[in-house]
């Protein structure tokens, strides 16, 4: 079997990886809740794994691989930090709007 | 001449004025006035000591302690030149400045701000020094605004007086004018001759240089330094400060403006005798000012009523006489009557002080009289001056006057006429002071008369040995053999062409003219005043030409009108509306990063959905930057 | 036949995503962005990295989606009890979307690289073994940082989240 790379090209993931960072990026300004704005944010750093694992492939290098790893360890103390603050703003505000988080307007 | 006799002679006065100005107030009356008097007797000494040096090897001597500025092509040492002049002027000035030093440790004994006018004095006497031995013009400036400034400082002495300070302001700015033309003839001759040096002055003329343009600015520079003269030695235009002057203490007027300050125009123009002679024009205007002036001070005087402001006219009219001798190129003979002029002036100045004294402050000669009787050596030092400033001979005043008149008579009779009908109208003026003061009866209050009293001998001492001076001082330039005229010899260039001195049959008719002159004018006051006990009206009740001279011709009215109003009005129109355009224009500026801030605190609206916009906006262009921009 | 596969995976990918952000309920989103974790292990398979994918469906599947859904359900998001954005947001955030894109592709295209010889040398590459080798001999420091890092973050989160004592 041929390389599965070599069959699809690398290009593919290449824009596959652009297009689901832009879905990413559209539904953290498209939505106002919070919550969903942190699944999108979870989108963007999945396409940018991707594209990781695609070029570790390419250029048959554990290395890529590797980073993938602390990325997702990133991701996951983040998500919980995150989700922590959303929590405590819960407590304050008693929803999870950010329109509602304007104290700081200058 | 081991020249730090010379320097001590400045460094006494200096050294009073920082003594007494430092320590004064511990010092205590007695002590001050002592440390004070004793600077100016030791300058006396000094200067006694240069000039019987003088008269033994008559080289001038010339101190340079350092190079004070230096230009592309001359240099301005800081530097004094003693010669015969300078020790003229040193002696008169140092050995009258004691005298009235010693005059006003008495009638200013009850002042509380007794060591600050002794400070003051100091410093005037020590400025004047440098003014007259300074040995280029810019020390000669030195010397010029700093008697400027303390002769502002003693008149407004009583300064809680806002009209003595307002006369003081006038005094100060007056003189300023002058002193702008003084500056313009130093930079035009710095220009001219690339230096400002006396004695390299004088060598350069003696070479003799040419140009029309050359002759032009120097007429120029001659003319503004003239003008400085007027401001200073209080001429037509600028003399209206000098009346208004005797806001000061008594003293301040007898050293200052009798006998000292105002003599720096004159010895000016004596030092710079070589570029006056160059210009002859400037020497005319220089005579016809000098007569006008004289004639029109005394005028003026006929009607004062303040005693020290007949003194102050009858001044300015002296020095007018000055200056026409001045303007007619006989240097010797203005400074012959500077210095009897100084004796006598200064004695009816301190007399005057005495009589003030004795009367507790009362200066209206209609509220004076008959203090003949209780003051008599005020009153016979007062009748020697008076003889000697109405030219009576064989006093002082005689003498130089008459060679005033002589040296007019020879070159203009139009001059000679003004100067002649100035000096009896002098006479006149001047005994009707004396017949209103000390003849007929008293005419103040009664507790004044019973307070009246010869004043004490540190007052009446000066008196004595000025009347003598007076008397006397006519000795030293007698017609035919004038020991002054020798003296300065070195220091002026032309003596040899201007005037002879022989004494033929027309001098003898105009000294005789000169003298009947006076006698009219004593006999005029005597029938006025004695025989027929006229006392001068109140100022409101007078008319006609009377009124004109009463009001002074109304010159400051004029000077108000034509000067001080448009200079306020330009003021106030600089003040309101140029400086409100300016603040306007700097404040706006101001208010340009305000509204720049403003517009850009709406970035900050707190909506994180235009933040996270502005995220992706960054991202975009970092990414365009990076990889679409070669 | 892998093509088609690659496809049918994009495919998964690209819709779930869209529907987690277009859904209007929190927990409908949840599930999608859940199915698109799936689909994006699937990918990793495909690219012959099994550890990889299985790894990432325990770290976010099952792990961060649990939390997530865990909050949802803490704070009672129900169905949409958030009012809709205005209009000019949603078209600021299409247009954020094109412009992403567009950048990012002509950002590629600009570099235009050289992307055509494949490497197919056999060598393994990415199995288990040779990641743990490199993580624990070349990467060991930023390894044990992981480990802190995330220590870090359960004591913040706890921190974080503690409630006050003065208001209990």
């Amino acid at each position: 079997m041929e390389h599965v790379l070599q069959q699809i090209g690398i290009d593919q993931y290449i824009y596959l990886a652009i297009i689901l960072f832009s879905i990413g990026a559209f539904g953290i300004l498209y939505r106002r809740n919070a919550i969903v704005m942190f699944m999108s944010i979870e989108i963007m750093l999945n396409a940018a794994n991707l594209l990781l694992v695609a070029f570790s492939t390419y250029h048959e290098d554990a290395n890529g691989q590797v980073f993938v790893f602390f990325t997702m360890a990133v991701a996951a103390a983040e998500v919980a930090i995150g989700l922590a603050i959303l929590v405590a703003i819960y407590r304050n505000i008693g929803s999870i709007d950010i329109d509602k988080l304007k104290n700081l307007k200058g | 001449m081991n020249t730090t006799i010379l320097l001590l002679t400045l460094i006494f006065p200096l050294a009073g004025t920082l003594i007494n100005g430092f320590a004064g107030r511990y010092l205590g009356k007695k002590m001050s006035g002592t440390v004070a008097t004793l600077a100016i007797a030791a300058s006396f000494v000094t200067s006694c000591i240069f000039f019987a040096h003088l008269q033994n090897n008559p080289e001038p001597v010339k101190i340079v302690l350092f190079e004070w500025m230096k230009f592309n092509y001359f240099t301005i040492d800081f530097g004094f030149y003693f010669d015969q002049l300078a020790a003229l002027w040193l002696l008169f000035i140092t050995g009258i400045g004691t005298l009235i030093h010693l005059y006003s440790t008495s009638y200013m004994h009850d002042d509380e701000n007794f060591s600050k006018f002794f400070t003051y004095l100091n410093f005037f006497v020590f400025f004047m020094l440098v003014l007259v031995t300074g040995s280029n013009l810019a020390m000669m400036f030195i010397g010029w605004e700093g008697v400027g400034l303390c002769s502002y400082l003693l008149i407004g002495f009583w300064y809680q007086n806002q009209d003595y300070n307002d006369a003081a302001k006038k005094a100060f700015i007056m003189n300023r004018i002058g002193d702008l033309g003084f500056l313009i003839g130093i930079f035009i001759t710095g220009y001219l001759f690339h230096t400002l040096d006396f004695v390299s002055l004088q060598e350069q003329t003696v070479a003799g240089l040419s140009g029309s343009s050359f002759a032009l600015l120097l007429g120029v520079a001659t003319m503004a330094f003239f003008i400085a003269a007027t401001g200073k030695s209080a001429q037509l235009p600028l003399y209206t400060w000098l009346p208004d002057a005797m806001a000061g203490p008594t003293p301040v007027s007898a050293l200052i403006h009798a006998a000292t300050m105002v003599t720096a125009g004159i010895f000016m123009i004596t030092r710079l005798n070589f570029l006056f002679d160059l210009t002859p024009d400037v020497q005319h205007i220089i005579a016809v000012i000098g007569a006008v002036t004289s004639l029109v001070a005394a005028t003026i005087a006929l009607v004062q009523n303040d005693i020290k402001k007949v003194l102050a006219y009858s001044t300015v009219s002296q020095l007018g006489l000055m200056f026409l001798a001045l303007g007619l190129g006989a240097y010797e003979v203005a400074v012959f009557h500077v210095i009897t002029h100084a004796f006598f002036k200064a004695c009816l100045f301190l007399g005057s002080g005495s009589v003030i004294h004795a009367i507790g402050g009362e200066q209206d000669m209609r509220h004076m009289g008959g203090l003949r009787k209780h003051m008599k050596i005020t009153y016979l030092t007062f009748f020697i001056s008076t003889l000697a400033i109405s030219g009576f001979p064989p006093l002082s005043g005689f003498f130089s006057k008459d060679e005033i008149l002589l040296t007019a008579f020879h070159h203009n009779t139009v001059l000679w006429a003004i100067a002649s009908l100035a000096s009896i109208l002098t006479a006149f003026y001047m005994f009707r002071l004396l017949f209103l003061t000390f003849f007929n009866k008293f005419r103040g209050t009664k507790e004044q008369e019973d307070h009246l009293h010869e004043s004490p001998s540190a007052m009446t001492l000066p008196l004595i040995i000025l009347a003598v001076l007076a008397a006397a001082g006519g000795l030293i330039s007698i017609p035919g053999s004038s020991w002054l005229n020798e003296f300065l010899k070195p220091v002026i260039r032309n003596n040899a062409a201007s005037h002879p001195h022989t004494l033929g049959t027309t001098e003898y008719i105009l000294m005789g003219v000169a003298v009947a002159g006076a006698l009219a004018g004593l006999f005029i006051a005597y029938l006025k005043y004695i025989k027929n006990k006229q006392v001068p009206v109140n100022d409101n009740n007078v008319s006609g030409l009377q009124k004109i001279l009463v009001n002074k011709y109304y010159l400051d009215e004029i000077y108000e009108a034509l000067i001080v109003q448009p200079l306020n009005f330009f003021g106030g129109m600089f003040k309101n509306q140029v400086d409100g355009l300016i603040n306007g224009i700097v404040l706006s500026l101001g208010r340009i990063p305000a509204e720049l801030s403003y517009q850009g605190k709406k970035a900050q609206n707190g909506n994180i959905g235009l933040y996270l916009f502005a995220f992706v906006i960054g991202v975009c262009g970092l990414l365009y930057y990076l990889f679409m921009c070669y | 036949m892998i093509e088609i596969l690659f496809y049918i995976l994009s495919a998964v990918t690209l819709g779930s995503a869209f529907l987690t952000i277009l859904s209007k309920n929190p927990i409908h989103s949840a599930i999608w962005l859940v199915v698109c974790f799936f689909s994006i292990a699937g990918h990793y398979a495909l690219l012959n990295s099994q550890f990889l994918a299985m790894v990432h469906i325990i770290v976010y599947s099952g792990a961060i989606m649990i939390l997530m859904l865990f909050t949802i359900m803490l704070m009672n998001l129900n169905i949409s009890d958030e009012i809709s954005k205005p209009f000019v947001t949603k078209l600021v955030a299409t247009v954020c979307f094109c412009l992403i894109g567009f950048f990012l592709v002509s950002a590629l295209a600009q570099t235009a690289p050289s992307l055509d010889t494949y490497m197919d040398t056999g060598v393994d590459f990415q199995s288990i073994q040779v990641l743990g080798k490199v993580l624990l001999n070349e990467f060991v420091l930023p390894f044990e940082m992981a480990a802190v890092l995330l220590l870090m973050a359960m004591i913040g989160a706890v921190l974080i989240s503690k409630k006050d004592k003065k208001q209990a």
